[in-house]
Protein backbone atom coordinates (compact mmCIF):
# COMPACT_ATOMS: atom_id res chain seq x y z
CA UNK A 1 0.00 0.00 0.00
CA UNK A 2 2.77 2.40 1.04
CA UNK A 3 4.70 1.50 -2.11
CA UNK A 4 1.67 2.12 -4.30
CA UNK A 5 1.28 5.55 -2.70
CA UNK A 6 4.96 6.32 -3.24
CA UNK A 7 4.70 5.37 -6.91
CA UNK A 8 1.64 7.58 -7.27
CA UNK A 9 3.60 10.61 -6.05
CA UNK A 10 6.54 9.58 -8.19
CA UNK A 11 4.47 9.43 -11.38
CA UNK A 12 2.83 12.72 -10.44
CA UNK A 13 6.30 14.28 -10.14
CA UNK A 14 7.29 12.93 -13.57
CA UNK A 15 4.06 14.37 -14.99
CA UNK A 16 4.79 17.78 -13.49
CA UNK A 17 8.32 17.79 -14.94
CA UNK A 18 7.05 16.68 -18.35
CA UNK A 19 4.40 19.41 -18.45
CA UNK A 20 6.80 22.10 -17.14
CA UNK A 21 9.53 21.10 -19.60
CA UNK A 22 7.17 21.06 -22.55
CA UNK A 23 5.71 24.42 -21.54
CA UNK A 24 9.18 25.94 -21.11
CA UNK A 25 10.28 24.86 -24.58
CA UNK A 26 6.98 25.96 -26.09
CA UNK A 27 7.34 29.39 -24.51
CA UNK A 28 10.96 29.60 -25.67
CA UNK A 29 9.91 28.78 -29.21
CA UNK A 30 7.34 31.59 -29.12
CA UNK A 31 9.11 34.22 -27.09
CA UNK A 32 12.52 33.58 -28.57
CA UNK A 33 11.47 33.61 -32.17
CA UNK A 34 12.90 36.60 -33.96
CA UNK A 35 10.30 39.25 -34.57
CA UNK A 36 9.16 39.86 -38.09
CA UNK A 37 8.13 43.45 -38.48
CA UNK A 38 6.94 45.59 -41.31
CA UNK A 39 9.44 48.23 -42.32
CA UNK A 40 8.27 51.82 -42.73
CA UNK A 41 10.69 52.11 -45.60
CA UNK A 42 12.85 49.23 -46.80
CA UNK A 43 16.55 50.04 -46.98
CA UNK A 44 17.14 51.54 -50.40
CA UNK A 45 19.96 50.19 -52.52
CA UNK A 46 19.90 53.08 -54.96
CA UNK A 47 22.68 55.20 -53.48
CA UNK A 48 24.51 52.36 -51.81
CA UNK A 49 28.23 52.28 -51.28
CA UNK A 50 27.96 48.70 -52.48
CA UNK A 51 24.66 46.87 -52.97
CA UNK A 52 26.12 43.43 -52.21
CA UNK A 53 26.44 40.16 -54.04
CA UNK A 54 23.42 38.61 -55.68
CA UNK A 55 22.66 34.97 -56.34
CA UNK A 56 19.71 34.02 -58.50
CA UNK A 57 17.65 35.35 -61.34
CA UNK A 58 16.90 39.03 -61.93
CA UNK A 59 13.38 37.97 -62.83
CA UNK A 60 12.75 36.29 -59.47
CA UNK A 61 9.65 37.93 -57.96
CA UNK A 62 11.12 38.34 -54.48
CA UNK A 63 14.51 39.37 -53.15
CA UNK A 64 15.91 38.20 -49.82
CA UNK A 65 18.47 40.64 -48.48
CA UNK A 66 20.70 39.11 -45.85
CA UNK A 67 22.90 41.32 -43.66
CA UNK A 68 25.63 39.25 -42.06
CA UNK A 69 29.09 39.32 -40.55
CA UNK A 70 31.61 36.50 -40.83
CA UNK A 71 32.48 36.82 -37.15
CA UNK A 72 28.84 36.32 -36.13
CA UNK A 73 28.16 32.80 -34.81
CA UNK A 74 24.46 32.94 -35.68
CA UNK A 75 25.29 33.96 -39.25
CA UNK A 76 27.52 30.92 -39.65
CA UNK A 77 24.93 28.63 -38.07
CA UNK A 78 22.26 30.00 -40.36
CA UNK A 79 24.46 29.51 -43.43
CA UNK A 80 25.40 25.96 -42.44
CA UNK A 81 21.88 24.88 -41.51
CA UNK A 82 19.76 26.74 -44.02
CA UNK A 83 22.03 28.12 -46.73
CA UNK A 84 21.94 25.06 -48.99
CA UNK A 85 18.17 24.70 -48.53
CA UNK A 86 17.59 28.33 -49.50
CA UNK A 87 19.73 27.95 -52.60
CA UNK A 88 18.09 24.67 -53.64
CA UNK A 89 14.48 25.48 -52.86
CA UNK A 90 14.15 29.22 -53.30
CA UNK A 91 16.97 30.51 -55.50
CA UNK A 92 17.40 27.67 -57.99
CA UNK A 93 13.64 27.30 -58.37
CA UNK A 94 13.38 30.98 -59.30
CA UNK A 95 11.13 31.83 -56.35
CA UNK A 96 13.62 34.32 -54.93
CA UNK A 97 17.08 35.72 -55.36
CA UNK A 98 19.49 36.21 -52.50
CA UNK A 99 21.43 39.39 -51.90
CA UNK A 100 24.24 39.23 -49.37
CA UNK A 101 25.29 42.49 -47.77
CA UNK A 102 28.31 42.30 -45.52
CA UNK A 103 27.70 44.20 -42.31
CA UNK A 104 31.03 44.45 -40.48
CA UNK A 105 30.02 44.66 -36.85
CA UNK A 106 33.56 45.09 -35.55
CA UNK A 107 36.92 46.31 -36.74
CA UNK A 108 38.22 42.76 -36.92
CA UNK A 109 35.29 41.83 -39.19
CA UNK A 110 37.15 43.63 -41.96
CA UNK A 111 39.63 40.77 -42.33
CA UNK A 112 37.29 37.95 -43.43
CA UNK A 113 35.04 40.38 -45.27
CA UNK A 114 37.93 41.79 -47.27
CA UNK A 115 39.08 38.23 -48.02
CA UNK A 116 35.61 37.43 -49.39
CA UNK A 117 35.65 40.61 -51.48
CA UNK A 118 39.12 39.77 -52.82
CA UNK A 119 37.80 36.41 -53.97
CA UNK A 120 34.71 38.20 -55.24
CA UNK A 121 36.68 40.36 -57.65
CA UNK A 122 37.71 37.11 -59.33
CA UNK A 123 34.11 35.90 -59.47
CA UNK A 124 34.49 33.53 -56.51
CA UNK A 125 32.61 35.42 -53.84
CA UNK A 126 30.05 32.74 -52.99
CA UNK A 127 32.67 29.98 -52.81
CA UNK A 128 34.76 32.07 -50.40
CA UNK A 129 31.66 33.14 -48.49
CA UNK A 130 30.70 29.51 -47.89
CA UNK A 131 34.25 28.55 -46.93
CA UNK A 132 34.40 31.34 -44.32
CA UNK A 133 30.97 30.57 -42.91
CA UNK A 134 31.12 26.76 -42.97
CA UNK A 135 34.59 26.75 -41.40
CA UNK A 136 34.07 29.63 -39.00
CA UNK A 137 35.08 27.54 -36.05
CA UNK A 138 38.41 26.65 -37.63
CA UNK A 139 39.63 30.26 -37.64
CA UNK A 140 37.33 32.02 -35.18
CA UNK A 141 37.79 29.65 -32.24
CA UNK A 142 41.34 30.95 -31.77
CA UNK A 143 40.99 34.01 -29.50
CA UNK A 144 43.93 35.65 -31.29
CA UNK A 145 42.70 34.83 -34.78
CA UNK A 146 42.66 38.48 -35.88
CA UNK A 147 46.38 38.94 -35.17
CA UNK A 148 47.48 35.47 -36.18
CA UNK A 149 49.42 34.76 -39.36
CA UNK A 150 47.78 31.36 -39.47
CA UNK A 151 44.39 33.04 -40.09
CA UNK A 152 45.80 34.65 -43.22
CA UNK A 153 47.13 31.27 -44.32
CA UNK A 154 43.78 29.64 -43.59
CA UNK A 155 41.88 32.26 -45.62
CA UNK A 156 44.45 31.86 -48.40
CA UNK A 157 43.80 28.11 -48.43
CA UNK A 158 40.06 28.72 -48.70
CA UNK A 159 40.70 31.08 -51.61
CA UNK A 160 42.96 28.59 -53.38
CA UNK A 161 40.41 25.78 -52.88
CA UNK A 162 37.74 28.09 -54.30
CA UNK A 163 39.78 28.42 -57.49
CA UNK A 164 41.03 31.94 -56.87
CA UNK A 165 44.32 33.16 -58.41
CA UNK A 166 46.26 33.36 -55.15
CA UNK A 167 48.85 35.87 -56.36
CA UNK A 168 46.20 38.45 -57.14
CA UNK A 169 44.31 37.55 -54.00
CA UNK A 170 47.38 38.07 -51.81
CA UNK A 171 47.96 41.51 -53.26
CA UNK A 172 44.32 42.45 -52.64
CA UNK A 173 44.47 41.21 -49.04
CA UNK A 174 47.75 43.00 -48.30
CA UNK A 175 46.36 46.27 -49.65
CA UNK A 176 43.13 45.92 -47.69
CA UNK A 177 41.63 46.86 -51.02
CA UNK A 178 37.99 46.77 -49.94
CA UNK A 179 38.27 48.19 -46.42
CA UNK A 180 36.88 51.58 -47.42
CA UNK A 181 33.94 50.08 -49.22
CA UNK A 182 33.16 47.72 -46.35
CA UNK A 183 33.28 50.59 -43.84
CA UNK A 184 31.10 52.77 -46.06
CA UNK A 185 28.57 49.94 -46.34
CA UNK A 186 28.61 49.49 -42.57
CA UNK A 187 27.95 53.17 -42.02
CA UNK A 188 25.13 53.16 -44.53
CA UNK A 189 23.47 50.12 -42.96
CA UNK A 190 23.98 51.45 -39.41
CA UNK A 191 22.49 54.80 -40.39
CA UNK A 192 19.38 52.95 -41.52
CA UNK A 193 18.95 51.64 -37.96
CA UNK A 194 20.16 48.10 -38.39
CA UNK A 195 22.10 46.91 -35.36
CA UNK A 196 22.58 43.14 -35.43
CA UNK A 197 23.22 40.17 -37.65
CA UNK A 198 21.88 38.14 -39.21
CA UNK A 199 19.02 40.32 -40.36
CA UNK A 200 16.79 39.46 -43.28
CA UNK A 201 14.73 41.88 -45.33
CA UNK A 202 12.14 40.37 -47.63
CA UNK A 203 10.08 43.10 -49.29
CA UNK A 204 8.59 45.15 -46.47
CA UNK A 205 9.31 42.52 -43.81
CA UNK A 206 12.35 42.27 -41.58
CA UNK A 207 13.40 39.31 -39.40
CA UNK A 208 16.23 39.79 -36.94
CA UNK A 209 18.34 36.93 -35.61
CA UNK A 210 18.52 33.23 -36.27
CA UNK A 211 15.41 32.17 -38.14
CA UNK A 212 14.31 28.85 -39.51
CA UNK A 213 14.11 28.06 -43.20
CA UNK A 214 10.34 27.76 -42.84
CA UNK A 215 10.07 31.31 -41.48
CA UNK A 216 12.07 32.70 -44.37
CA UNK A 217 10.10 30.71 -46.93
CA UNK A 218 6.86 32.00 -45.37
CA UNK A 219 8.11 35.58 -45.75
CA UNK A 220 9.01 34.94 -49.39
CA UNK A 221 5.61 33.40 -50.12
CA UNK A 222 3.77 36.20 -48.36
CA UNK A 223 5.58 38.87 -50.39
CA UNK A 224 5.07 36.91 -53.63
CA UNK A 225 1.33 36.66 -52.93
CA UNK A 226 1.05 40.34 -52.04
CA UNK A 227 2.68 41.30 -55.32
CA UNK A 228 0.40 39.18 -57.49
CA UNK B 1 14.46 1.20 -6.07
CA UNK B 2 14.95 4.77 -4.90
CA UNK B 3 17.99 5.22 -7.09
CA UNK B 4 15.96 4.24 -10.17
CA UNK B 5 13.28 6.76 -9.22
CA UNK B 6 15.95 9.45 -8.96
CA UNK B 7 17.42 8.36 -12.31
CA UNK B 8 13.97 8.63 -13.94
CA UNK B 9 13.47 12.17 -12.65
CA UNK B 10 16.97 13.29 -13.63
CA UNK B 11 16.88 11.70 -17.06
CA UNK B 12 13.55 13.37 -17.79
CA UNK B 13 15.14 16.71 -16.89
CA UNK B 14 18.08 15.77 -19.12
CA UNK B 15 15.75 15.06 -22.05
CA UNK B 16 14.37 18.60 -21.88
CA UNK B 17 17.81 20.22 -21.56
CA UNK B 18 19.12 18.30 -24.58
CA UNK B 19 15.89 18.86 -26.53
CA UNK B 20 16.16 22.61 -25.93
CA UNK B 21 19.68 22.64 -27.39
CA UNK B 22 18.67 20.43 -30.29
CA UNK B 23 15.69 22.61 -31.23
CA UNK B 24 17.91 25.69 -31.19
CA UNK B 25 20.53 23.92 -33.25
CA UNK B 26 18.07 23.05 -36.01
CA UNK B 27 16.64 26.57 -36.04
CA UNK B 28 13.26 25.93 -34.39
CA UNK B 29 14.05 28.26 -31.48
CA UNK B 30 15.04 31.78 -32.41
CA UNK B 31 17.15 32.67 -29.42
CA UNK B 32 19.25 30.66 -27.01
CA UNK B 33 18.85 31.70 -23.38
CA UNK B 34 22.35 31.90 -21.97
CA UNK B 35 23.96 33.52 -18.93
CA UNK B 36 27.49 32.29 -19.66
CA UNK B 37 27.84 34.16 -22.97
CA UNK B 38 29.31 31.11 -24.64
CA UNK B 39 26.33 28.94 -25.56
CA UNK B 40 26.27 30.03 -29.19
CA UNK B 41 30.02 29.67 -29.54
CA UNK B 42 29.82 26.11 -28.27
CA UNK B 43 26.67 25.25 -30.19
CA UNK B 44 27.98 26.58 -33.47
CA UNK B 45 31.46 25.13 -33.10
CA UNK B 46 32.61 22.22 -35.23
CA UNK B 47 32.37 20.07 -32.09
CA UNK B 48 28.61 20.54 -31.79
CA UNK B 49 28.26 17.71 -34.32
CA UNK B 50 29.60 14.20 -33.86
CA UNK B 51 29.69 11.85 -36.85
CA UNK B 52 27.49 14.30 -38.70
CA UNK B 53 24.77 14.29 -36.04
CA UNK B 54 24.14 17.15 -33.59
CA UNK B 55 25.61 16.30 -30.19
CA UNK B 56 22.32 17.39 -28.58
CA UNK B 57 20.54 14.57 -30.41
CA UNK B 58 22.81 12.04 -28.71
CA UNK B 59 21.77 13.67 -25.45
CA UNK B 60 18.06 13.37 -26.19
CA UNK B 61 18.40 9.72 -27.22
CA UNK B 62 20.69 8.84 -24.31
CA UNK B 63 18.53 10.45 -21.64
CA UNK B 64 15.42 8.91 -23.22
CA UNK B 65 17.03 5.46 -23.04
CA UNK B 66 17.93 6.01 -19.37
CA UNK B 67 14.39 7.20 -18.66
CA UNK B 68 12.82 4.13 -20.26
CA UNK B 69 15.19 1.63 -18.60
CA UNK B 70 14.80 3.21 -15.15
CA UNK B 71 11.01 3.22 -15.46
CA UNK B 72 11.01 -0.42 -16.57
CA UNK B 73 13.19 -1.24 -13.58
CA UNK B 74 10.49 0.17 -11.30
CA UNK B 75 7.82 -2.16 -12.65
CA UNK B 76 6.88 -5.12 -10.37
CA UNK B 77 8.30 -7.62 -12.84
CA UNK B 78 11.79 -6.07 -12.69
CA UNK B 79 11.77 -4.65 -9.20
CA UNK B 80 13.68 -7.53 -7.61
CA UNK B 81 16.18 -7.84 -10.45
CA UNK B 82 19.46 -6.07 -10.82
CA UNK B 83 19.69 -5.95 -14.63
CA UNK B 84 18.00 -2.53 -15.00
CA UNK B 85 20.43 -1.02 -12.51
CA UNK B 86 23.40 -2.56 -14.31
CA UNK B 87 22.10 -1.31 -17.66
CA UNK B 88 21.53 2.19 -16.29
CA UNK B 89 25.06 2.19 -14.85
CA UNK B 90 26.55 1.10 -18.17
CA UNK B 91 24.55 3.61 -20.23
CA UNK B 92 25.25 6.50 -17.89
CA UNK B 93 28.93 5.50 -17.80
CA UNK B 94 29.10 5.87 -21.59
CA UNK B 95 27.17 9.15 -21.34
CA UNK B 96 29.52 10.42 -18.64
CA UNK B 97 32.60 9.61 -20.72
CA UNK B 98 31.12 11.43 -23.71
CA UNK B 99 30.13 14.40 -21.51
CA UNK B 100 33.64 14.51 -20.03
CA UNK B 101 35.07 14.73 -23.56
CA UNK B 102 32.66 17.54 -24.47
CA UNK B 103 33.45 19.41 -21.24
CA UNK B 104 37.17 19.06 -22.02
CA UNK B 105 36.50 20.60 -25.46
CA UNK B 106 34.63 23.51 -23.88
CA UNK B 107 37.43 24.20 -21.41
CA UNK B 108 40.54 23.68 -23.51
CA UNK B 109 39.62 23.77 -27.17
CA UNK B 110 36.61 26.03 -27.68
CA UNK B 111 37.35 28.22 -24.64
CA UNK B 112 33.68 28.90 -24.03
CA UNK B 113 31.06 27.50 -21.69
CA UNK B 114 27.49 26.60 -22.44
CA UNK B 115 25.40 26.44 -19.28
CA UNK B 116 22.99 23.91 -20.77
CA UNK B 117 25.85 21.60 -21.73
CA UNK B 118 27.26 21.89 -18.22
CA UNK B 119 23.80 21.17 -16.77
CA UNK B 120 23.56 18.08 -18.95
CA UNK B 121 27.04 16.94 -17.83
CA UNK B 122 26.12 17.40 -14.16
CA UNK B 123 22.89 15.44 -14.63
CA UNK B 124 24.63 12.50 -16.28
CA UNK B 125 27.35 12.53 -13.60
CA UNK B 126 24.74 12.38 -10.81
CA UNK B 127 22.84 9.62 -12.63
CA UNK B 128 26.03 7.59 -12.94
CA UNK B 129 26.92 8.12 -9.27
CA UNK B 130 23.43 7.08 -8.14
CA UNK B 131 23.28 4.02 -10.36
CA UNK B 132 26.76 2.96 -9.31
CA UNK B 133 25.74 3.35 -5.69
CA UNK B 134 22.59 1.33 -6.41
CA UNK B 135 24.67 -1.43 -8.00
CA UNK B 136 27.01 -1.59 -5.00
CA UNK B 137 24.15 -1.70 -2.50
CA UNK B 138 22.57 -4.48 -4.53
CA UNK B 139 25.81 -6.42 -4.62
CA UNK B 140 26.26 -6.05 -0.85
CA UNK B 141 22.71 -7.15 -0.10
CA UNK B 142 23.18 -10.22 -2.33
CA UNK B 143 26.47 -11.06 -0.59
CA UNK B 144 24.85 -10.75 2.83
CA UNK B 145 21.92 -12.93 1.74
Amino acid sequence: MARALNMKYFYALLGVIAVAGTAAIWLASRGGAPPVRVLDEPLSLGASAFPGYVMGSDSAPVEIVQYADYTCAHCATFTVLHGPTIVNRLVQTGKARLRFRGFALYGVSLLPMNAAECAGEQGKFWEMHDALMFNQNEWYSDPKWHTSRSTIRTFRRYARDAGVDVEQYDKCVEEGRYYDRIIATREEISAAGLRSTPTFDVGPYRAIGMISYDSLRAMVETVAEERQ
Amino acid sequence: MKHLMAVSVLSLLGIFVALYLLLWKIGVLGDLSCTTDGCETVQTSAYSDFLGVPVALYGVVGFAALFVVSLLGLQPRWLERREPTILVTALSGIGLAFSAYLTYLEAWVIHAWCQWCVASAVIIAVIFALSLLGSLIWQNSETEA
